[in-house]
């Protein structure tokens, strides 16, 4: 009989505060509605439209036998590490999905359906594997990773939807972060560097904006109707660019805690695989205007897109297969793309 | 594909269809299209590419080209005669296909699908349906796999080839095509792209998670502070307009690009240290913000110059510990840096040399010190050794170092006599007065040249 009450409470209680939720939901959606005082396409019409400008192939990088999944530059701007499907010798695993060059250009980062964060040094005296380190281990497989600012820490996300921040040198786990309802997809790290911020996109359609100090989720952005497969931070760190599968890329603000802007075409119909501003992605060294959004898609295409005006500026034949991956130099001199086709292409 | 799992309790037994989930959208969009080309009215009217070329010339763009490509490699339409699936801008015909065969509609194949189709092409002594080398190739290894299992594979086959049979000749020639696009799809030929295929991220997704509301998360949302659309949208056109120079996609930049031109001028010199060869636009960027000065190691060299000058060094010191504290030495940089006694105290107010102390106390973690990140920037901006290095006006100072070794050397001169008089036993006051003048005029003279950053 006592049961019996106490469920009849439960079941009261989560009617009340659902329904709590709704109405705070929809205040929300009302605080937000308020703000959205103009379209950012209609407000960014005076400025001066980007003129047709050549970006044209300039080298193919070929040596992968198998589909090229991710790539990351160096901050030397010249090097790129590239992971792939194939099984080379010095991986512990036949898919090596996430891949990231540490800020000091001395080591590099892999990962995949091992579960793991594989630290390898770059010396060319032995044979790299020998001084492999794992650092982070996962409950499922490692999608990205990422260094912060220095070699010391890793940043990583995995599909047991966690993103967790690893000390490399001890391999002890910093910080795990919690909230995603799918696979985590994608991470990148706030450029701003008092920010300690980052933000993570995943399966569950959701953007997370997290702060590493706390482990706390700090912002929630929506509006995906699919998979969000990138992230990348716009170069001031106030805004995030994602690509998804519904085939659109979406710009969405932290200041404005909502969708700004997004991007899409009626005929693109192919999920966006990787996004990245005319911007570096590495948070130590230059970034650039943020002006143009480059996507690559799973139509072998890369559109590229004026961020302000909301229009399509040119689209890239690419590649013979999806793009996987893409990334613009530290500099902002060049774009590397990486696809299914096994090359990897130089752009500028 | 469906795969199966079971949750915590062990009770539920969820269904997953993984790999079609993902791919939903793509192939909703796709089908729409190809449903309003087989339209009675409004669709596509069947001729050939010449006649269509001529009434509608815009009809083949370049995009329109490349979607009528992938569409075709997704096997919606097919070209009559040729395992390759693409669509060309010539003459070609192409058929629809049934929706049944529909990539959306019939998921991934078995290879023992496969295996009886190819069984029944053999059977049938027809010359459009005789195996290409690389389906025989794939028969023979199918046959050498299913070895045990082959008589029945045979004799599905053979029953297969008795219905079709039987089919009106138009039809079945149809048909044919049909089955053969949809195998072209999955089991493509050598060299063409398998859009069938999963990304292995996506295939071995776990979507067991359930989403939970916070209602205080939702208030705590409320409570955030907003900023307007027109706002966001104005710092992002400054933010623009501040960097755009700096773009080497939009702008093009000075030395060229090491991609397109092969020089790599413009890598070194955003890499000398030499003060001489660093252009403008590299020194105007320390003005943005604190981030860009340090990111620069010939930014970073100039502060560090300008703050020892100050008698500040320390602070950059500190600000680089903090950047490079990762939660290891703590107390270590708290000894060195902040701690009454310290040995290279930073100069902080007091309020925040307290916060720190009892943080450090309480709960000492690696974020602690970033109020003590302190405002030696802003007063580096201002300075003229700032404004000098952006200017390149180092040549006004010329004229002093010059002034100072002269005065140097009558100084040593000076010294010399006095010495030379104090061996001889000979003293003059003269001198000694002459002696300290200088060296007074010359202490003035140094440490003004200091202050304007000028080694001599």
């Amino acid at each position: 009989m006592a049961s019996e009450n106490l469920r009849v409470d439960n079941q009261e209680t989560i009617e009340a505060l659902t329904r709590e939720a709704e109405a705070l939901k929809k205040k929300l959606e009302e605080e937000k509605a308020k703000l959205n005082d103009v379209d950012m396409c209609v407000a960014t019409r005076p400025i001066e439209g980007l003129t047709q400008f050549n970006i044209k192939q300039r080298k193919v990088l070929k040596g992968h036998h198998g589909k090229v999944l991710c790539m990351n530059w160096s901050t030397d701007k010249r090097h790129i590490v590239s992971s792939s499907q194939e099984h080379a010798v010095t991986m512990p695993t036949t898919w090596v999905m996430a891949c990231s060059y540490g800020p000091t250009g001395d080591v590099v980062a892999c990962g995949g359906l091992d579960n793991k964060c594989t630290i390898y040094p770059l010396t060319f005296e032995e044979d790299p594997a020998s001084k492999k380190k794992a650092v982070a281990t996962h409950t499922s497989y490692l999608s990205c990773c990422t260094f912060t600012s220095s070699d010391k820490q890793i940043l990583t996300g995995s599909g047991d939807s966690t993103c967790a921040l690893w000390d490399v040198e001890s391999g002890q786990l910093i910080q795990s972060f919690h909230g995603h309802a799918g696979d985590v997809m994608s991470i990148d790290l706030s450029p701003s560097e008092t920010g300690n911020l980052f933000v993570s996109g995943g399966c569950d359609k959701v953007a997370m904006v997290w702060d590493m100090r706390t482990g706390e989720c700090v912002q929630v952005f929506e509006g995906h109707e699919s998979d969000i497969n990138s992230v990348r931070f716009y170069p001031s760190g106030d805004a995030f660019a994602t690509g998804s599968d519904d085939a659109t890329c979406r710009l969405f603000d932290l200041r404005a805690d909502r969708e700004v802007n997004c991007y899409k075409k009626e005929s693109i119909i192919f999920g966006c695989n990787s996004v990245d501003f005319s911007i570096s992605d590495c948070i130590t060294l230059y970034f650039l205007t943020g002006r143009l959004l480059f996507g690559g898609y799973n139509d072998y295409t890369v559109n590229i897109w004026d961020v302000l005006k909301g229009n399509r500026v040119t689209i890239l034949y690419a590649h013979d297969n999806r793009v996987s991956c893409l990334g613009v130099s530290p500099d902002g001199t060049a774009l590397c793309t990486g696809s299914w086709d096994n090359t990897l292409k130089i752009w500028a | 594909m469906y795969t199966t799992c079971t949750d915590s309790s062990g009770k539920n037994i969820l269904v997953i269809l993984s790999g079609c989930i993902c791919s939903c959208k793509k192939y909703i969009t796709m089908e729409s299209i190809v449903d309003r080309m087989q339209d009675e009215y409004t669709g596509v009217p069947v001729r050939t590419v010449k006649s269509f070329m001529s009434k509608v010339p815009s009809v083949f763009t370049v995009e329109a080209l490349h979607l009528a490509h992938l569409m075709a490699s997704h096997g919606y339409f097919f070209p009559i005669d040729d395992h390759m699936l693409t669509v060309k801008n010539d003459n070609t015909y192409y058929r629809f296909q049934t929706p049944c065969f529909w990539p959306s509609r019939c998921g991934e194949p078995e290879n023992t699908d496969y295996a009886v189709y190819l069984c029944k092409r053999t059977m049938q002594n027809k010359q459009r349906l005789e195996l290409a080398d690389y389906e025989a190739e794939n028969l023979a290894r199918l046959q050498k796999m299913f070895s045990r299992k082959w008589e029945f594979i045979f004799m599905q086959a053979e029953a297969q080839a008795k219905v079709d049979k039987k089919r009106d000749k138009l039809e079945r020639k149809v048909l044919d095509s049909q089955e053969r696009a949809f195998w072209d799809v999955h089991r493509p030929m050598p060299g063409c792209v398998n859009t069938t295929e999963v990304d292995i991220k996506k295939a071995c997704r776990m979507n067991r998670h359930s989403k939970m509301t916070r209602i205080n998360v939702l208030k705590k949302k409320l409570e955030k502070r907003r900023v307007k659309i027109s706002k966001v949208t104005e710092s992002y056109v400054a933010y623009y307009e501040q960097y755009a120079e700096y773009d080497a996609i939009i702008s093009v930049p000075d030395p060229s690009n090491p991609w397109i031109s092969d020089c790599i001028d413009f890598w070194e010199q955003e890499k000398t240290l030499n003060p001489r060869d660093i252009p403008q636009r590299r020194v105007k960027r320390w003005a943005f913000c604190i981030e860009e000065l340090l990111r620069d190691p010939a930014g970073k060299e100039q502060f560090s110059k300008f703050l020892d000058k100050e008698f500040s060094g320390e602070n950059l010191k500190f600000w680089l510990a903090c950047k490079e504290l990762k939660g290891l030495q703590l107390k270590e940089v708290h000894c060195k840096f902040l701690a009454p006694g310290a040995h290279n105290p930073v100069n902080v107010d007091s309020r925040i040399t307290e916060l720190v102390r009892s943080r450090m106390e309480k709960n000492p973690n690696r974020y602690l010190f970033d109020e003590a990140q302190s405002d030696s920037y802003s007063r580096y901006l201002r300075s003229d050794m700032y404004k000098e290095f952006l200017s390149g006006t180092r040549k006004k100072v010329r004229l002093l170092p010059a002034i100072a070794i002269f005065v140097y050397i009558l100084n040593e001169f000076f010294f010399i006599r006095i010495l030379s008089r104090f061996i001889f036993k000979n003293k003059s006051d003269t001198y000694i007065k002459m002696f300290l003048i200088l060296s007074f005029f010359y202490g003035l003279l140094y440490f003004y040249l200091q202050d304007k950053n000028c080694n001599f």
